[in-house]
């Protein structure tokens, strides 16, 4: 059972973290939550790259079992990917609370409406 | 040096975009920019003429053969998505100083210019890229760009509607990034090539049934597929027009692309409609689609979020062509790719001339524009007529083929839809005409009424005749689309 402990751990950081994007009314905790669903993608990359008993992948004599390598690469530009996403909204949402005042979403959508859009 | 070609074009603007952000001088960067982007074009019209005969370039990155390293394969269909690309992109770049973004952004210009640039250079990458994973980083890239020049408007709902684009943009992207780990896991290999020998074999696994549904619901988002189209009209309405006509003309477009891609090259058109029969979900959200676009585009005031719903109902037709799947079908949604590209890069255009003049393109303020600026105004009224489809048009090629196959199937239902739609399109179209052409003056225009720049008028105007050449000489489009489906069909037998 231990085996498939992994992906049951993805796939339930995987939902939370799409909850918490889609239902927040706070920005910034919109962003928490993406960051928590990527995360969750970024796990399932790792697990399955590692092989039971394997090593790390550089060639020695004494090892005949390795994991595979190019999934933890991949996950390394994901991650940089991640990273300037991350940062991306945080800038943007600096930049809208200095246009509304506000980062909370219902509070804009009310000002939106006020100023007759 | 001619067996370079396929990736210099992505090289150029990939070297130019570093070197632009040091540019302090606003001209130089633009001077750099437009080096970059008409040298991409220059390529892109080499490859057609290498790929006219229906050959297939394949590319060894850094000289790795193809299962290890990262293959760049040329065909027919991105070679006609390329020259797309870099042919709206070449016309644009001419008008990008006369816009009022660049002016107000002033030495910052360089940002401007260094975020097209790199959504250009990963636009040209996601279409000429053999390996799956490459698609989802080069995705990334064009996003993460599009969502800072989509939050370079003036208005604060620009950052507003940037930040929507980007969480609905990342979690779409996420789920190609599931739907490749998952085809990585049951396939164990990431080169489209491979992956489509080793998928028929894996029709009954879970894992890539999943690997597709995952793959279907990310593409949906960057395609704006319906229900997944929240971010597009909110997006293109709040970007500043100049960026709008780009993404307008280009990023949705690429996007079908990867569909397509994905569908025929990738995961086989076997398992898409005989196994799982998704092309009955892809019509009737193509229908839903066309309807729901056009009725929205009925009832806007700002005339870009007019054209931005309008994306919406025709990025449907789209959808459509890919639902139909049939060779006529296919060609129909690959000659619409270009098509619609030149269309909504002509619009957005003669709209980024308006606003540098008024600052705002709310129809009601802009009432009887016509007698001030013909010559703007006409660049408009041409472009929509081939939003229309008017016979003559290029919008009507496309319109044509897509009625022609779906009464192959004898889907007489959908084929009233599209005429339907047609009717709706010259309504909401009409509504923008009659505002500009024939009401009374506003005071707004009377007062400042102009020609756009000529910076943008003469584009516009490229643009718009290109509409009625594409329109008349179908050799380009319709060749180089036929010659890309029978590829796409061949793969996939």
């Amino acid at each position: 059972m231990i085996g498939l402990l992994n992906y049951w751990v993805v796939f339930a950081l995987m939902l939370l973290g799409l909850y918490m994007t889609i239902s927040s009314s706070n920005l910034v905790k919109k962003v928490v939550g993406l960051n928590i669903f990527q995360t969750s993608v970024f796990i399932f990359f790792i697990s399955m790259g590692k092989v039971t008993g394997g090593t790390a992948p550089i060639l020695d004599e004494a090892y005949s079992a390795y994991s595979n390598p190019l999934p933890h690469v991949l996950i390394l530009t994901a991650i940089v990917v991640g990273v300037a996403t991350t940062a991306l909204a945080l800038a943007l949402i600096v930049r809208i609370r200095e246009g509304y005042g506000s980062i909370e979403e219902s509070y804009i959508r009310d000002k939106d409406r006020e100023s007759g859009s | 040096m001619s067996a370079q070609l396929p990736i210099l074009q992505l090289l150029f603007p990939l070297i130019a975009a570093p070197i632009c952000s040091l540019l302090h001088n606003r001209n130089a960067a633009w001077l750099l920019s437009a080096l970059a982007t008409w040298a991409s074009l220059a390529t892109a019209i080499g490859l057609y003429y290498q790929t006219a005969n229906g050959a297939e370039l394949i590319y060894e990155v850094g000289g790795w053969p193809p299962p290890w390293g990262i293959s760049v394969n040329i065909d027919s269909l991105n070679a006609l998505v390329l020259l797309l690309i870099t042919g709206m992109a070449s016309v644009l770049v001419v008008a990008f100083p006369a816009s009022l973004t660049i002016q107000w952004l002033g030495s910052r210009a360089r940002l401007y210019y260094t975020a097209y640039l790199l959504c250009f250079a990963s636009l040209i990458g996601i279409t000429i890229t053999g390996d799956a994973f490459n698609v989802f980083v080069f995705l990334e890239i064009s996003s993460l760009s599009t969502y800072a020049l989509v939050a370079m408007g003036r208005d604060r709902r620009a950052q507003l509607a940037a930040f929507r684009y980007l969480i609905m943009g990342t979690v779409g992207a996420t789920f190609i990034l599931i739907s490749v780990g998952l085809l990585y896991m049951a396939t164990g290999t990431l080169n489209m090539a491979d992956l489509a020998e080793r998928i028929p074999a894996l029709h009954d696994s879970t894992v890539v049934r999943a690997a597709f549904g995952f793959f279907i619901v990310g593409a949906g988002v960057k395609v704006a597929m319906f229900p997944m189209h929240f971010w597009l009209p909110s997006a293109y309405s709040f970007a500043p027009s100049i960026a709008s006509a780009f993404l307008a003309a280009t990023a949705t477009k690429v996007a079908v692309y990867v569909m397509l891609r994905f569908i025929f090259g990738v995961f086989g058109a076997e398992l898409f409609f005989d196994v799982l029969a998704l092309d009955q979900v892809f019509l009737a959200l193509a229908v839903v689609g066309i309807v729901v676009g056009s009725l929205a585009a009925l009832y806007q005031d700002d005339i870009k979020a007019v054209l931005a719903y309008s994306s919406v109902a025709q990025l449907s037709y789209m959808v459509l062509g890919i639902a139909v799947g049939t060779a006529s079908g296919l060609t129909a949604a690959v000659v619409h790719i270009f098509n619609h590209g030149l269309i909504k890069a002509a619009l957005f255009i003669v709209l980024a001339g308006i606003f540098v003049r008024f600052q705002c393109t709310r129809l009601s303020d802009l009432a009887g524009l016509g007698k001030f600026a013909p010559w703007t105004v006409g660049a408009f009224g041409v472009g929509a007529m081939s939003l229309i489809g008017i016979p003559g048009t290029a919008g009507f090629i496309s319109k044509w083929y897509l009625l022609l196959s779906v009464l192959e199937h004898a889907w007489w239902f959908v084929a009233l839809v599209i005429i339907a739609s047609s009717l709706l399109a010259l309504a909401y179209m009409w509504r923008v005409i009659d505002a500009l052409w024939l009401k009374e003056p506003s005071q707004l225009v009377t007062e400042r009424g102009r020609e756009a720049p000529l910076r943008m008028l003469i584009p516009a105007w490229v643009l718009a005749l290109a509409n009625f050449f594409f329109g008349i000489d179908t050799t380009v489009t319709l060749g180089a689309a036929g010659r890309a489906v029978a590829s796409l069909l061949g793969v996939s037998a």
